[in-house]
C-alpha cells in the first residue's frame, strides 16, 4: 500500500508540488497521469526518500520509506531507466542491486530472461543499451527484491507497442497476485489500458483521481453517416456539441440515445454509433491539465 | 528482441525481506563496484603495472648499495599514492556522474551507512594496494641487492608509515569526492590543492605555520624516513586540516538533502 499525505515540495522557490493526497490498495494498478514538469516525479521521489517533502508525508506498507529495513525487498522502484552506470555490464548492474539486497544471484538471470534479456545483451555494458533495452532492465531491477509495491517513473518510455503490451500484463499479473503498482506517464494510452485508477495531475496539484468510471461522469458518442452534412445539421438543430472525428466521425458529447433521437427527427440513416468513453477520457485529461 | 511469457515470479528467501543488510554485505558491494566498471578495473591494474616498472627503473639506475628497501619503496609507493585518491573519488562521484545514487540510495535509504561502507572499502583496497606494492619493492630489492649490508633496515617503521600515507590519500579522495560529486573538479583539486598550499605557506607570513599545515609535504616524508615525534605532530594537524575536516564536511553534503543524481 502507497499512502501520500498533503506532500508539498518546493524547488527553487517554486512550489512542486501542493498538497498531493492520495492511496494506493494492494491488488491494483493506479495510473499517474499529467504532462512533464506536472510533478510526478518529484512526488514519487518523496514517496521513496530521495527528496524530503517540505509538509505532508508518505507511508510505503505503512511505515516511512527510510524506516523499512530492506527496502529493496519490499519496494520495486524504477525511476530513470537511464540512471546505471554506463560502463557495468547489464547483468552485472542488478547482481550489484541483488547482492546489497541479499538476493541470490540466481534470481538475477531469471530476470534478465523474464524481460526479455538475452545473455549477449546481459553481457554487454549498459552504456551500449538503447532506451528499451535499458527500460527492460530497469524493470528487471525493479523486480529483483520480488516486492509487493511497485513505484515506477516513465516506465513505457521507449518501449516499442509489443514491449508495452508485454508491460501491461506483467503489470496486471503483478496486482492481481495482490501487488500495489503506482505507475507515472505523460501519455493516457500508456496507462489506460491497464490502469483500475488515475491520478490526474498538472502544475503539482492533483486535479483528479478515480477509476475510469468515476473520472468519466460525462459521456461522449461516436456517430457515422451516410449523409455526413445532414447529421451536422441535425445534431446542430439538438444543441449538441460536436467535433469531427477521424474516418468522417463525429465525437458527440451527448449519450447515444440523444445522438440517435436527433438523427431521426432529419431522418439521417446512422452507419455507426457507439459511446466513447477513451476519446471522453482524453478529452478530459486535456482539459484537466491544459 | 524477445519476450517471455510472464512466469509467476517465484518466492525466493523471505526470511531476509526484513534484516537490514549488514555493514559487512556493503562493504563488499562497494569493493565490487570498484572493480566491476572499466574506469576502476584499469585504475588498479594501471596501479600495479607502474608499481613494476618504477621499482624496475629505480633498481636499474644507481649502485647496488642504493638498491635498499628505504629509497626503493619511496619510489614505488608513489604510482598508488597517486591513483588511490582517484579511485577513492570515483568510488564516490560515479553515483552521481553515473546517477546511480537513485538507486543505491533506495535500497540502503540511510546514506551515513552507504559512506561508511565506502570508507572501510577504501581503506581495505589501500591497504591490498599496501601488500602488493611492498611485495613488488622487496621482490626487487631480493633479486637486485641481495648481500648489500642494511638493506632491509627500518623496513618495518617505513611499512607501517606507508599505510598511513596510502590510507590518508584515499580517505581524502573519498572526501573531495564526497564534497564535489563530479569526478573532474574533485581530481584537479586533489592535486592542485597541496600545490597551491605549499606556495601560500611559503610566503614570510606563515613562516612557521607551514610544516603543521603543508599536507604534501606532512605525507610526502612517510615513505622517506623514519619519522620523529615532532614530524608526527605535523602530519596530525595536516591531515586533520585536510582528510578529518573534507570528509566531515563531505560526509554532511552526502547525508543531508535532496539526492539530486
Amino acid at each position: 500500500m502507497i499512502q501520500a499525505n498533503g506532500l508539498t515540495k518546493q524547488l527553487g522557490g517554486r512550489t512542486v508540488v501542493s498538497d498531493v493526497t492520495f492511496r494506493c490498495e494492494p491488488g491494483t494498478v493506479t495510473g499517474f497521469l499529467g504532462p512533464n514538469g506536472a510533478g510526478k516525479t518529484t512526488t514519487m521521489r518523496m514517496l521513496v526518500g530521495l527528496s524530503e517533502p517540505d509538509s505532508g508525508e508518505a507511508r510505503i506498507l505503512g511505515a516511512r520509506y527510510r524506516d523499512l529495513p530492506n527496502p529493496g525487498r519490499r519496494v520495486g522502484i524504477l525511476l530513470d531507466a537511464s540512471a546505471q552506470h554506463t560502463g557495468r555490464r547489464g547483468r552485472e548492474a542488478l547482481v550489484v542491486s541483488a547482492h546489497t539486497m541479499g538476493v541470490p544471484a540466481q534470481r538475477v538471470d531469471e530476470l534478465l530472461e523474464l524481460v526479455g534479456l538475452d545473455e549477449t545483451a546481459a553481457r554487454r555494458r549498459v552504456g551500449k543499451y538503447s532506451l528499451g533495452m535499458r527500460q527492460r532492465l530497469g524493470l528487471a531491477h525493479a523486480l529483483l527484491g520480488d516486492p509487493e509495491v511497485l513505484i515506477l517513473d516513465e516506465p513505457a518510455n521507449g518501449l516499442d507497442p509489443e514491449g508495452m503490451r508485454w508491460m501491461r500484463g506483467l503489470l496486471r499479473g503483478f496486482a492481481d497476485r495482490g501487488g500495489t503498482v503506482l505507475l507515472s506517464s505523460h501519455l493516457l494510452a500508456e496507462v489506460e489500458a491497464v490502469a483500475d485508477r488515475m491520478i490526474i495531475i498538472a502544475g503539482g496539484r492533483v486535479q483528479a483521481q478515480g477509476t475510469r468510471a468515476e473520472l468519466l461522469t460525462e459521456s461522449t458518442t461516436i456517430v457515422e453517416a451516410d449523409d455526413l452534412a445532414g447529421l451536422d445539421a441535425a445534431l446542430r438543430r439538438a444543441g449538441l456539441a460536436t467535433h469531427p472525428a477521424d474516418g468522417d466521425r463525429r465525437l458527440v458529447e451527448a449519450e447515444p440515445e440523444a445522438v440517435a433521437r436527433a438523427a431521426m427527427v432529419d431522418g439521417v440513416v446512422l452507419l455507426r454509433l457507439a459511446p466513447a468513453e477513451g476519446a471522453g477520457l482524453e478529452r478530459l485529461f486535456f482539459e484537466l491539465t491544459a | 528482441m524477445s519476450t517471455t511469457a510472464l512466469a509467476t515470479p517465484i518466492r525466493v528467501n523471505t526470511a531476509g525481506v526484513h534484516a537490514r543488510p549488514g555493514l559487512g554485505r556493503l562493504v563488499a558491494v562497494e569493493l565490487r563496484k570498484m572493480v566491476d566498471t572499466r574506469a576502476g578495473f584499469w585504475i588498479q591494474v594501471a596501479m600495479v603495472a607502474l608499481t613494476v616498472v618504477v621499482v624496475v627503473v629505480r633498481l636499474l639506475v644507481g649502485d647496488a648499495a642504493d638498491h635498499t628497501f628505504r629509497p626503493v619503496v619511496d619510489a614505488g609507493l608513489q604510482p598508488a599514492a597517486i591513483l588511490l585518491p582517484v579511485l577513492g573519488i570515483l568510488l564516490v562521484t560515479s553515483e552521481w556522474t553515473q546517477r546511480t545514487a537513485l538507486i543505491t540510495f533506495t535500497l540502503v535509504p540511510v546514506r551515513s551507512r552507504v559512506l561508511g561502507a565506502k570508507l572501510i572499502a577504501s581503506l581495505l583496497s589501500a591497504v591490498t594496494m599496501l601488500a602488493i606494492s611492498v611485495a613488488i619493492v622487496a621482490a626487487g630489492v631480493l633479486v637486485s641487492s641481495p648481500g648489500v649490508e642494511g638493506a632491509w633496515s627500518d623496513a618495518a617503521p617505513l611499512i607501517g608509515q606507508s599505510a598511513v600515507y596510502l590510507t590518508a590519500g584515499m580517505v581524502i579522495g573519498v572526501a573531495w569526492g564526497a564534497i564535489l560529486r563530479a569526478s573532474a573538479p574533485a581530481i584537479v583539486l586533489l592535486f592542485a590543492l597541496p600545490t597551491a598550499s605549499m606556495a601560500l605557506v611559503s610566503l614570510p607570513v606563515f613562516a612557521g605555520v607551514g610544516p603543521w599545515v603543508d599536507n604534501a609535504h606532512a605525507l610526502g616524508q612517510m615513505t622517506a624516513e623514519v619519522m620523529s615525534a615532532t614530524q608526527w605532530a605535523h602530519a596530525a594537524t595536516s591531515l586533520t586540516l585536510w582528510m578529518v575536516l573534507p570528509l566531515l564536511i563531505g560526509a554532511w553534503r552526502v547525508t543531508r538533502g535532496e539526492v539530486t543524481a
